[in-house]
C-alpha cells in the first residue's frame, strides 16, 4: 500500500453520562469511540461496518471534527485535525466533508439547490458572479442532476435526487476526504444502485478518499476496497474487502457476514448460519477484555482478561482477537 | 462543458412560503380573516379624514341617540359620535395589538434562538430568568409600572410587550433546538459556514413559520390584555379610547344604550376571530407534514 | 382443527382485486390498485417492492386498518375461512383480528404502550378473545415468552418495554401475535428496523414457531434477501399491482416480469464486487394519474406500444405468473 493519506491513530470519544437538574453528577462514560487506529491511500474506499450503537457513526463525526475527540490524533494529509484551533479547523474543513443518510434532514428546506451550492462553493473561496452559474451547472452535471433544475427547492426532489444535491454539496469545496454515513440506507433498492454507482465512479474520477459507513455489509462489500468491522467502540477487523466478507477472521465478523441474508434461494438453503445469542451488551457497561466476548461461541477464560489488540494476520489483514491463528487454522 | 444557459432557462421551483401562501388562499375562513381585517384597519386608519366629527366633539342635540342617518353608529352619552371613536379606539388597540407584538417578537425570537443555539449553561441561566418572569403577577407588575412612571400608552405597549415575549421566546427556543439536531445544521457546520451565517440563513428562516403563526395569535392576545386593562381603568385616558374602554362604558350602560356596547363589541369580536382564523389557517399551510403528502 | 375439511380444500385466505385508493387534496392515489393472491394453511408467502408499491396498504386493508377517509376500498373482496374480511362488520372483524390473525409491525419502538408492563399487553388478547382467567393468561404468557427465546420470563414479564432492547421487543411483539394461536401472521417489515444478527434471530424465530404452529406467514419486505431465505412464494409488487408471483425459486432464479429482473441486477449482493450495478431509468409513477397499460413501462427497456394496453397477471407454464404483456405474448425471454 502507498503512504497513509488519512491516519487515525488511537482515536477515543468518550461522552460522559451526568444526572441531576442544577448540580450534575457524572455517573459514568459511554465509550463511544474507544482507540481507533487505522490509515488509508489516497483514492481508497473503506467500508466500516457494524450494528447499531457500535459507534461507527460517532467515529464518522469525530474524524471530521464535528465531534470533538477526547484523545487521539487524526492526520489528513500530514495535517493533524485533533490538534488545530478553532479557526484553522473552519478554514480546513474544505478537505473533507460528510454526506448523511437522511436526504430529507439533510438539505435546509427554505433554500433552493443554487443557493446551497454557491453557498458551499464560497464558503472558502472567493468566486466571481460570473463564473458561479457556470460552475454550479458542472456540479449538478456531475452528480447527474440537470442544471434546469437549481432553482427548485428540495422538497420538489424525490430522495434519490436529493441524496445527489446532498452529494453535490459535498463536492462544491472539492474535498479530499468525504466520510458518508450511511448514505443509501434510506433509499429504495432500485435508487440505492444509482447512488453506489455515483460514488464509486465520483471516488474513481476524483481521487476521493471514502470513508463509506452502513450497517449493510453486501452494499459495503460491493463499493469497498477494504472494510473495518467495528463493535462496541472498536475496530475488531480490517482487510480486503473480498477476504473479510469471504474468510472472515474475528468471530464477531463470521457471525455478522453469515447473517446477511442472500437473495438467492438456492444459497440461502445451503448455508450455515452462525446465531448469535442475545444483544449488543451496553456501552455504559461494557464487558472486560474483549467486549465480544460474553456472546462468543469460542470465547476461552483468557478472553475475559485483557481487551486484545488489533495484531496483523497476513500482510493485509488484522484482526482484534487472541484466537484467531486458533480458530482459524482449519 | 457544463451548459450555463440551462441555469438561466431553470424553471423556478416554489418556496415553502409559495406553497404556503397557495395552500393559505383555499383556506375560507383564513381569507375572509384576511380581508376583514384589511377593511378594519383601513376603516380605522382612513375613517377619522373622512369623518365630519372629531372623537372628542360633542353634539349637544344627540345625547346617547340610537343609530340615524346623522350619526350612523349613534353618540354616546356625551353626544360623540360613535363611529369616529371606534375609528380612533381601533387605531389605539390595533396599535398596541401590533407594537406589543412586534416588541415581543424582537425580544422573543432573538433572547430565544441565542438560548436555544448557546445551549448548555447559558441556555439553562437565560430560561431560568424567563421563568421567573413567568411568576410575576401581570397586573401588579402593570400597577407598579403606572405608579412609578404614570399612565401612559407607550408604556402600555412596553408593560404588555414585555410580558408576551416570554412565551414566543420559549417557542424559539425549542424550535432551535431541534433544529440544531438537524443534518443540515450539521452539513453547514462541515461546510466551515461562520456562526453568523448559520443562524441567519440556516436556523430563522427555518423557525420563521412557527413565529409567523403565533405572532397572529398573539395580538388578539394583547388586544384584550389591553381592554382588560382599560376595563380596570389603567389603560387610555378619557377623551381618548380603545375598544376596550368603549366596551367598558357601554358595558355600563347596556340597559339603557345597549348600542354602545354592541357595536365596540361586534368590532372588536370580529378583529379577533379574524386574527384567529388567519393564524390557524397559517399554522395548517406552513405545516410541512400536509405539505408532504 | 377440527372438522373443517370443507375449507381445508379452499385456501386459508383469498384476495380477489383489491383496490384501495386515497382521496387527497391532490388527487385519487391508487395505492392498491387490483390485486389477487392466495395463501394456503401453514404457507409462507412474501411481498416485496419498494415504497409507495402499496404491498403494506394491501394488508392494511384486509384488516380494516385503512384510515377512512381519506383512505377507500373501492372494491374486492378478502375471503378468509369462509368470510369476506371487506364485508364483515366491525365486532366480526375484531374476533378476527388479533386472534385468528395476527399482525406484527416494522417498530418495535412504537408498537408497545411505554406506560404498561409487556404483561399486561402480552395477555390482553387471551382476556379479550378466549375470555382466559388473568393466571392462566400470565402462565401462557411467560411460555409465550420462553418460547420466543427471552430468559427469566417469569420476571421479565413484569417489565416495561423501555427495559427491552429492540431485538427483545420485537420478541415480544412476536410472542403477543402468536399468544393466541394465529392461523395467519401478517408482518409488516419486522426486522427492517433491527441490526442484521437480530435480524437473523428473529427470522430464525419466526421459522421455528411456523414448523411447530403450521400458521401461514405473509411477510411484507423490501429486503428480497430476507424473503428468498424464508417464503415459499413471492408476490413482486409495482405502483400498487402484482407484476409478478410464483415460487421463491423461480421468481429469484428465472425473474421474467422486467421489473422484477431489473431489480435484481440492481442490488449488489448478487453481482460481482465493483461492477457497476444496473439502474432503473426514471422514478416510480404518481400513483395519482391514471396509468394505461403496465406502470412499468416508463421505466423498462423493453417497452413497445403493445404495453399500453391493459395487462392482467397470467399463469405461465412454470407455475409463475407474470403481468408483462410481452411475455404473454411469447415475444419477450429474459
Amino acid at each position: 500500500m502507498s503512504e497513509a493519506f488519512l491516519q487515525i491513530e488511537n482515536l477515543k470519544t468518550h461522552f460522559p453520562v451526568e444526572r441531576g437538574m442544577i448540580i450534575r453528577r457524572r455517573i459514568g462514560t459511554v465509550k463511544a469511540v474507544d482507540g481507533v487506529t487505522f490509515s488509508l491511500a489516497r483514492g481508497e474506499i473503506l467500508g466500516l461496518v457494524g450494528e447499531s450503537g457500535c459507534g461507527k457513526s460517532t467515529l464518522g463525526r469525530t474524524i471530521l471534527q464535528l465531534i470533538p475527540p477526547t484523545e487521539g490524533t487524526v492526520v489528513l494529509a500530514g495535517k493533524n485535525l485533533a490538534g488545530l484551533n478553532k479557526h484553522d479547523l473552519r478554514e480546513s474543513r474544505a478537505d473533507f466533508q460528510m454526506i448523511f443518510q437522511d436526504p430529507y434532514a439533510s438539505l435546509n428546506p427554505r433554500m433552493t439547490v443554487f443557493d446551497a451550492l454557491a453557498e458551499a462553493m464560497r464558503a472558502h473561496r472567493k468566486i466571481p458572479a460570473a463564473e458561479i452559474n457556470e460552475r454550479v451547472a458542472a456540479l449538478m452535471q456531475k452528480v447527474g442532476l440537470s442544471p434546469r433544475f437549481v432553482k427548485k427547492y428540495p422538497h420538489e426532489f424525490s430522495g434519490g435526487q436529493r441524496q445527489r444535491i446532498a452529494i453535490a454539496r459535498a463536492l462544491a469545496v472539492e474535498p479530499k476526504l468525504i466520510i458518508a454515513d450511511e448514505p443509501v440506507s434510506a433509499l429504495d433498492v432500485s435508487i440505492q444502485a444509482q447512488i453506489i454507482n455515483l460514488l464509486a465512479k465520483l471516488s474513481r474520477e476524483m481521487q476521493l478518499t471514502l470513508v463509506f459507513i452502513s450497517h449493510d455489509l453486501s452494499v459495503v462489500k460491493h463499493i469497498s476496497d477494504r472494510i473495518a468491522v467495528m463493535y462496541l467502540g472498536r475496530i475488531v477487523e480490517i482487510g480486503p474487502a473480498a477476504q473479510v466478507f469471504e474468510q472472515p477472521l474475528h468471530p464477531y465478523t463470521k457471525a455478522l457476514v453469515s447473517a446477511v441474508p442472500i437473495p438467492d434461494p438456492e444459497r440461502e438453503k445451503q448455508r450455515q448460519r452462525v446465531i448469535l445469542t442475545g444483544d449488543p451488551p451496553s456501552p455504559l457497561d461494557p464487558p472486560s477484555g474483549c467486549s465480544f466476548h460474553p456472546r462468543c461461541s469460542y470465547a476461552a477464560t483468557e478472553c475475559s482478561r485483557a481487551v486484545p489488540a488489533l495484531e496483523i494476520f497476513d500482510p493485509a489483514r488484522t484482526v482484534a482477537c487472541i484466537r484467531a491463528r486458533e480458530i482459524n487454522q482449519a | 462543458m457544463p451548459d450555463v444557459a440551462e441555469i438561466d432557462a431553470a424553471e423556478p421551483g416554489a418556496s415553502l412560503w409559495r406553497d404556503a401562501w397557495l395552500r393559505l388562499r383555499k383556506n375560507r375562513l383564513a381569507v375572509f380573516g384576511g380581508v376583514a381585517l384589511i377593511i378594519i384597519t383601513l376603516f380605522c386608519l382612513v375613517g377619522p379624514w373622512l369623518s365630519r366629527y372629531t372623537y372628542e366633539e360633542q353634539d349637544f342635540a344627540q345625547y346617547a341617540k340610537p343609530p340615524s342617518a346623522l350619526h350612523w353608529f349613534g353618540t354616546d352619552k356625551l353626544g360623540r359620535d360613535q363611529m369616529t371613536r371606534i375609528m380612533h379606539g381601533g387605531r389605539i388597540s390595533l396599535g398596541v395589538g401590533i407594537c406589543a407584538t412586534l416588541v415581543s417578537l424582537t425580544i422573543g425570537v432573538l433572547y430565544g434562538a441565542l438560548a436555544g443555539f448557546l445551549g448548555g449553561k447559558t441556555d439553562a441561566a437565560m430560561m431560568r430568568i424567563v421563568d421567573i418572569l413567568y411568576a410575576l403577577p401581570f397586573t401588579v407588575f402593570v400597577i407598579l409600572l403606572m405608579v412609578v412612571f404614570g399612565r401612559n400608552i407607550v408604556l402600555l405597549f412596553v408593560a404588555i410587550g414585555a410580558v408576551e415575549w416570554l412565551t414566543m421566546a420559549r417557542i424559539v427556543r425549542g424550535q432551535v433546538q431541534s433544529l440544531r439536531k438537524q443534518e443540515f445544521i450539521e452539513a453547514a457546520l462541515s461546510l466551515g459556514l461562520s456562526q453568523r451565517r448559520i443562524i441567519l440563513r440556516h436556523m430563522i428562516p427555518n423557525v420563521l413559520g412557527p413565529v409567523a403563526v403565533y405572532t397572529t395569535l398573539t395580538i388578539p392576545a394583547v388586544m384584550l390584555l389591553e381592554a382588560f386593562l382599560s376595563f380596570l381603568g389603567l389603560g387610555v385616558q378619557p377623551p381618548m379610547s380603545s375598544w376596550g374602554t368603549m366596551i367598558k362604558d357601554g358595558a355600563e350602560l347596556m340597559e339603557e344604550f345597549p348600542w354602545l356596547l354592541m357595536i365596540p363589541a361586534a368590532f372588536f369580536s370580529l378583529t379577533l376571530f379574524s386574527l384567529n382564523f388567519l393564524g390557524d389557517g397559517l399554522r395548517d399551510a406552513l405545516d410541512v407534514r400536509t405539505s408532504k403528502d | 382443527m377440527c372438522g373443517l375439511q370443507k375449507i381445508d380444500a379452499m385456501p386459508l385466505l383469498q384476495v380477489k382485486n383489491l383496490r384501495t385508493y386515497f382521496h387527497t387534496r391532490n388527487g385519487v392515489v391508487r395505492a392498491v390498485d387490483g390485486v389477487s393472491f392466495e395463501i394456503e394453511k401453514g404457507q409462507t408467502l412474501g411481498i416485496v417492492g419498494e415504497s409507495g408499491s402499496g404491498k403494506s396498504v394491501t394488508c392494511y386493508s384486509m384488516l380494516g386498518l385503512i384510515p377512512q377517509p381519506p383512505g377507500r376500498i373501492e372494491s374486492g373482496e378478502a375471503i378468509f375461512d369462509g368470510v369476506d374480511l371487506l364485508k364483515a362488520g366491525p365486532p366480526q372483524l375484531r374476533k378476527i383480528r388479533g386472534k385468528r390473525i395476527a399482525m406484527i409491525f416494522q417498530d418495535p419502538m412504537t408498537s408497545l404502550n411505554p406506560y404498561m408492563r409487556i404483561e399486561d399487553q402480552l395477555i390482553e388478547p387471551l382476556l379479550i378473545h378466549e375470555r382466559t382467567d388473568r393466571r392462566r393468561a400470565v402462565e401462557l404468557g411467560v411460555q409465550a415468552l420462553k418460547d420466543v427465546g427471552i430468559q427469566d420470563a417469569a420476571q421479565r414479564i413484569r417489565s416495561y418495554p423501555h427495559e427491552f432492547s429492540g431485538g427483545m421487543r420485537q420478541r415480544v411483539m412476536i410472542a403477543m401475535a402468536l399468544i393466541t394461536k394465529p392461523d395467519l401472521l401478517i408482518a409488516d417489515e419486522p426486522t427492517t428496523a433491527l441490526d442484521v444478527t437480530v435480524q437473523a434471530q428473529i427470522i430464525e424465530l419466526v421459522k421455528r414457531m411456523q414448523a411447530e404452529r403450521g400458521m401461514a406467514v405473509i411477510w411484507i419486505s423490501h429486503d428480497l434477501g430476507v424473503v428468498a431465505g424464508l417464503c415459499q412464494r413471492v408476490n413482486v409488487m409495482y405502483a400498487g399491482r402484482v407484476v409478478e408471483s410464483g415460487p421463491t425459486d423461480g421468481i429469484f432464479r428465472t425473474p421474467q416480469h422486467p421489473y422484477n429482473r431489473a431489480l435484481q441486477k440492481s442490488i449488489p449482493a448478487l453481482q460481482p464486487k465493483g461492477v457497476e450495478l444496473y439502474t432503473i431509468a426514471g422514478m416510480p409513477p404518481d400513483l395519482s394519474k391514471p396509468v394505461a397499460g403496465c406502470a412499468f413501462a416508463p421505466r423498462c427497456e423493453f417497452v413497445q406500444d403493445i404495453c399500453r394496453t391493459p395487462v392482467e397477471l397470467k399463469a405461465g407454464a412454470s407455475g409463475q405468473s407474470t403481468a408483462c404483456v410481452r411475455v404473454q405474448n411469447g415475444d419477450l425471454k429474459l
